[in-house]
């Protein structure tokens, strides 16, 4: 079937979607990009300032430290898929109750952030379970202020976000260990070859292409982080856990400085952009 | 088949064969008990009514146990209405994501028309925009809108997403092209063909839709937080924090709010695993 009829059918059942996909996806961009060069307060019509804003952003020592920390925050990258695809090797089997440990690994990613960040912010505290278990262990005789240290809590805040990212890595990567036919293994394991040596010359291989969307993706990931710290410091203690879009979300939510807080926006994105083009360039499969 | 864990297990004598499957229980074991010690810990606080919240380690289990700070917690916020505001956002953002997604994922899937190719790249791309950061916009848009403080202004935005597209998409694909062209045959409309054949088809999927999106929408705290300042509005997910904020709300009692926030979802994930796994796969594929 085909024809204008089809036509107008097929734009008929687009339309809800498209529309607000324009609104609310195409438009913020667009819209957003634009405004960042402008004086905007909402009421009144924008008024183009060019750079302006980008020149108060790089005024502005807080910005510096915001894009500070979420480059440090990248270090979570390596560990994460690290831990994700050694936890997803782990449960790659068909061992007793495998089901429900894969489900408890998994429980983080349903938590709601909120309640993780409640949550965390308990294990952190001075009285919290981790200084108790330290010191009951004797392994310090001082409580650590994980959150209110500004040398430490960015780690803090890290270490919430590998835990809550772990099992979602995993069912990644499990999903592409069970995608290798299980002859390929079974062959390789009759000629001899080791399980560390088939590890890396067959199970790598295939599950390469999703070695790379997960580091992108957690790449990305890391370079957005928002809502830890919005929950758990809001930035503090002294600045010292500002992210990129935390500093984005402060001031234009907080403060109602829309278009320094979308130049703010706008200098994450290409950050983004920027890394996620070179994993790709670093992590491609080279095939002749 | 069971091969994968013999294989990797499976050299040596018995007792070694043993010895290793135990290791490796015990491994999975530490791993379980990372990924779950906060939220038993916070169960063992709510349960608990007397003792220090933080000793360890007899603060793991509940010191003379009571259902006492779930009471209190109702009592302190008005949890039934955050409740009820989450039901009501989560019911709305399901019923319509899976309606508009299906709606646009059926020509996707099954009509050749002029310009298929864009909305397909169209939608692809909104995947690779910097989303995260349109809610500065979006809260400029809804202001417009005249739906800040609504909880439609909390649900539009979320509706129409590419992994519910491609989900769908991907669901529709599957069904035989000869049961719609015989339907055709018969003169049915594309709408007809759409609600009685395709939908009825795609339940799996849906089903994977609608649970991701019951979860997604439930644990939503960042628009929500934009969105509503109006604490009445609020739904669990913005309304705990309130909870924890308030000045002088013991840990036990926020305790009890955070596993009553967190409970529905745990719930719903343990039993429809299946689902969550399949849906994520359906989605990436």
């Amino acid at each position: 079937m085909g024809g204008a009829r089809s036509g107008l059918v097929a734009w008929c059942f687009l339309a809800p979607a498209l529309v607000l996909l324009v609104l609310f996806a195409f438009w913020p961009v667009l819209w957003g990009g634009y405004l960042a060069f402008t004086e905007y307060k909402i009421i009144t019509p924008p008024t183009w300032v060019g750079l302006r804003n980008f020149e108060d952003l790089l005024d502005d020592p807080v910005f510096f430290i915001s894009l500070r920390n979420s480059l440090v925050y990248l270090l979570i990258v390596p560990a994460i898929q690290l831990a994700a695809l050694a936890l997803a090797v782990l449960v790659n089997n068909r061992l007793p109750g495998i089901r429900l440990f894969r489900a408890v690994f998994y429980m983080p990613v349903v938590t709601s952030v909120s309640v993780v960040g409640i949550m965390w912010g308990w294990m952190y505290s001075d009285q919290g379970l981790i200084n108790a278990v330290l010191q009951w262990m004797r392994l310090i005789d001082e409580p650590i202020g994980w959150l209110s240290d500004d040398r430490i809590a960015l780690f803090a805040l890290m270490f919430v976000t590998f835990w809550r990212g772990l099992g979602w890595y995993m069912v990644m990567y499990l999903a592409a260990l069970q995608a290798i036919p299980g002859e390929i293994e079974e062959a390789a394991r009759l000629d001899g070859a080791g399980a560390w040596r088939r590890f890396w010359k067959i199970t790598m291989p295939m599950i390469l292409p999703t070695v790379l969307l997960c580091s992108v993706l957690s790449t990305l990931g890391a370079v957005k982080v928002l809502e830890e710290v919005l929950i758990m410091t809001k930035g503090g203690p002294i600045s010292s856990t500002y992210t990129g879009l935390y500093y984005a979300y402060d001031q234009g939510i907080r403060a109602f400085h829309f278009p320094r807080a979308l130049a703010a926006s706008l200098v994450v994105s290409a950050i983004c952009v920027l890394i996620a083009v070179l994993n790709f360039r670093l992590l491609r499969p080279r095939q002749p | 088949m069971s091969g994968r864990w013999r294989i990797a297990l499976a050299d040596g004598p018995t007792w070694r064969r043993g010895a290793g499957i135990a290791a490796h229980y015990a491994v999975l074991g530490a791993i379980a008990i990372f990924c779950a010690f906060p939220l038993l810990w916070t169960l063992s606080a709510a349960l608990g009514s007397q003792g220090n919240v933080f000793a360890f380690p007899a603060a793991l289990v509940p010191h003379a146990p009571t259902l006492g700070n779930f009471r209190e917690v109702f009592r302190v916020v008005d949890l039934a209405r955050y409740y009820a505001n989450s039901i009501w956002i989560t019911f709305w953002t399901v019923v319509w994501t899976v309606l508009v997604c299906s709606a646009a994922a059926y020509p996707l899937a099954c009509l050749r028309f002029r310009g298929r190719k864009l909305v397909f790249g169209a939608v692809l791309t909104t995947l690779m925009l910097p989303t995260e950061v349109n809610f500065l916009v979006n809260f400029i848009t809804v202001t417009q809108l005249h739906v800040v403080n609504t909880h439609l202004g909390v649900i539009l935005p979320t509706i129409a997403g590419a992994v519910g597209i491609f989900l769908m998409k991907n669901a529709f694909e599957e069904i035989p092209p000869e049961l719609i062209d015989a339907a055709r045959v018969e003169g049915a409309s594309e709408l007809r063909i759409f609600v009685q054949i395709m939908l009825p088809l795609a339940r799996p999927q849906i089903a994977a839709l609608v649970i991701l999106t019951t979860v997604t929408s439930w644990n939503n705290f960042l628009w929500p937080g934009v969105v509503l300042t109006k604490s009445r509005l609020m739904p669990l997910a913005v309304g705990i924090l309130e909870l924890s904020g308030t000045f002088g709300s013991s840990t036990r009692v926020i305790a009890a709010g955070a596993i009553l926030t967190v409970l529905p979802v745990l719930v719903v994930f343990f039993f429809a695993q299946r689902f969550f796994m399949r849906g994520m796969e359906g989605a990436i594929k």
